[in-house]
């Protein structure tokens, strides 16, 4: 696909009026110049956190605050450390949890439904992704929480306590039903429509010619699915998922509702943390000083971080377009 | 071609009941699409789930002062939501008033002007990674931008938070209906002698005008729930705000979540009722965004 060529020259010299021509300039530097807003906007977050976060990098060191484990507005001590294995950790959860029931969806929607139930059900995840993510916080508050506080957490504080590291890790000091686990769950809901929508897309590209070659010599849907889609569209379901990742990562107010909110870190997943997006939510407006600053330096590792995963993940499915 | 309407008109291509394949590839083949199944109706149950109980509790709190009475102060009871809606209305409006124009034109710019130029792919490529960027952050840098300088929280700061969010959505359907007109409605424009500016506005804007509509109307979707941004931006509170809009303006996702997270029963169900009435909007538009989209394409 080519493009004529669109130049304002090719018409200066024939119209030959003045106007017209400046017309066509201005019409050209104005899309022009919000082409380049744009990038603008990516670079001034990015110069905003990192100016913002400079003198809380300065008084901490970057290892200093990325490592630090207090978060003291008194003493005016601030370390990042629970706050990104908060968010490294139930966006994983969210990952781990999702990828299956994604890529399960997308290969119902492509591979097995009837052609009746396709609409309806991909409507129905679309829809899924169009849902607020304040309304998933209410969700996972007021109906979620409750069930992981009596269904999971009180009868594996049962089951596992005193036992060396499972003990740890799956023991809930604070049955309250929000934790990293349950933002880890409440995340993944958020990010399976969106995910299962870029990978249907994707094995929808795949030419049907090479699904039914397969089916041709004998293959059952599994050894099609595995041995033709799977090598086929792998590369680009995993630019997806880290799609979903890089929001995951960044989610806000969803998390803030259900990750409870407590600066230190515990061992446990099943207990209450914070996250990166959460902090900022929670403090930034009585923040001052210092503590400010620290949001901003929050603000920046988020944003490498994201920013890191997206560009990987936009490199991955650009990849499968291009064939 | 008559593959392809074969495997329309069965769906599935199982493995025979009778056929002597391997148990085992007869079992792998049963659990997979099991899974399949299985995952697919978690999916559309907890979407069912999320809707149920948001029109239960939701339908329960809405009475007509929700449309009338002004959010309720701490420990208040009664009150409505009307400064929240329209507040939202305001700053929503003025999000999608400024990232049509830009959006439109840098969509255009890619399309039109600069297809396969460098700075095409990388505004491309910057736009698509602004379309999953972290909104907390577009909420830091607005209120670095617009609100520390002058000291004051404002309608103005949201709705430029929003129009940033709105963008990259209205940029990346822009670019991709244009690219769909086909060459040869631009080549017969040219050759009557049209201007580039005249090709892009009267021939391949009015071509791909149900696709660019389609767009705008999804980042309005996209922006109307929105809460992250406004929370150091438009801010939120109890009363009416001033028409010029400076000081916080009143919007229902942040009352939303103030309200949602009070100890007040009444905050609590005003809550509900803006968490209903938000998203009965969101998915309205996002529906009415996709029949433009479809009556289009079979049209």
């Amino acid at each position: 696909m080519s493009a004529i060529p669109i130049h304002p020259r090719a018409t200066d010299g024939r119209s030959g009026r003045v106007s017209h021509s400046a017309f066509e300039r201005l019409f050209r530097a104005v899309s022009l110049a919000s082409a380049v807003l744009v990038l603008l906007v990516l670079i001034g977050i990015l110069a905003s956190v990192l100016s913002g976060g400079w003198p809380a990098f300065q008084a901490f060191g970057f290892w200093g605050f990325v490592s630090g484990e207090s978060w003291n507005v008194g003493l005016e001590r601030f370390g990042a450390w629970p706050a990104i294995a908060g968010t490294l950790m139930s966006s994983a959860l969210a990952v781990v949890i999702g990828v299956p029931i994604t890529i399960g969806i997308a290969i119902f929607l492509t591979q097995l439904s009837p052609p009746w139930l396709k609409g309806p059900i991909g409507s129905a995840v679309e829809l899924l992704a169009a849902v607020p993510s304040i309304i998933y916080g209410m969700w996972g508050l007021f109906v979620f929480a409750p069930l992981v506080a009596t269904y999971l957490q009180l009868p594996l504080n049962q089951l596992v306590e005193g036992v060396p590291i499972v003990g740890t890790v799956l023991y809930s000091a604070v049955p309250s039903g929000t934790g990293i686990l349950t933002a880890g769950i409440i995340l993944a809901f958020m990010i399976i429509p969106f995910v299962a929508s870029i990978t249907r897309d994707m094995l929808d590209q795949i030419p049907p010619v090479l699904r039914e070659s397969a089916y041709g010599i004998g293959c059952t849907r599994w050894e099609v699915i595995r041995h033709v889609l799977v090598p086929q569209a792998g590369v680009a379901i995993i630019g997806a998922i880290m799609l979903g990742l890089g929001r995951a990562l960044g989610e806000t107010m969803a998390v803030t509702f259900v990750v409870g909110n407590a600066n230190r870190l515990s061992g446990s997943i099943l207990d209450p943390g914070s996250t990166i997006a959460s902090r900022i939510a929670n403090e930034f407006n009585e923040a001052a000083d210092l503590q400010l600053n620290a949001l901003y330096a929050l603000g920046c590792i988020l944003f490498l971080v994201t920013f890191a995963v997206l560009l990987v993940a936009r490199v991955l499915v650009a990849r499968l377009g291009a064939r | 071609m008559t593959s392809e309407a074969e495997r329309l008109a069965t769906p599935t291509p199982a493995v025979p009941r009778h056929s002597r394949v391997r148990p085992g590839r007869r079992v792998a083949d049963r659990a997979l699409s099991v899974f399949c199944i299985a995952v697919t109706l978690v999916g559309v149950a907890v979407l069912g789930w999320i809707l149920g109980m948001l029109a239960w509790r939701g339908l329960a709190a809405l009475s007509p002062a929700i449309f009338v009475a002004v959010t309720p102060g701490p420990g208040t009871a009664g009150g409505g939501l009307a400064n929240a809606i329209v507040g939202s209305l305001v700053l929503t409006f003025l999000g999608i008033a400024v990232a049509t124009p830009v959006g439109l034109l840098a969509g255009t710019f890619l399309a039109e002007y600069a297809r396969g130029s460098k700075l095409a792919s990388a505004v491309r490529f910057i736009n698509d990674v602004l379309l999953s960027a972290p909104s907390i952050l577009i909420g830091l840098f607005v209120y670095t931008l617009m609100v520390a300088p002058f000291g004051a929280y404002s309608g103005w700061a949201g709705g430029i938070a929003l129009a940033i969010i709105a963008v990259p959505v209205v940029v990346r359907t822009t670019e991709d209906m244009l690219s769909l007109v086909p060459n040869s409605l631009r080549e017969a424009a040219a050759a009557l002698g049209a201007p580039p500016s005249r090709v892009v506005t009267r021939v391949t804007w009015r071509a791909a005008q149900a696709g660019i509509l389609t767009g705008i109307i999804l980042a309005t979707a996209r922006i109307a729930g929105e809460t992250a941004p406004l929370l150091f931006t438009a801010l939120n509170n109890n009363f009416w705000f001033s028409p010029d809009l400076v000081g916080g303006v009143s919007n229902l996702p942040v009352t939303i979540f103030q309200f949602a997270l009070s100890p007040y029963e009444n905050w609590q169900e005003l809550a509900w009722a803006g968490a209903l009435l938000i998203t009965a909007a969101i998915l309205l538009l996002s529906v009415t965004a996709r029949l433009i989209l479809r009556r289009n394409r079979a049209g």
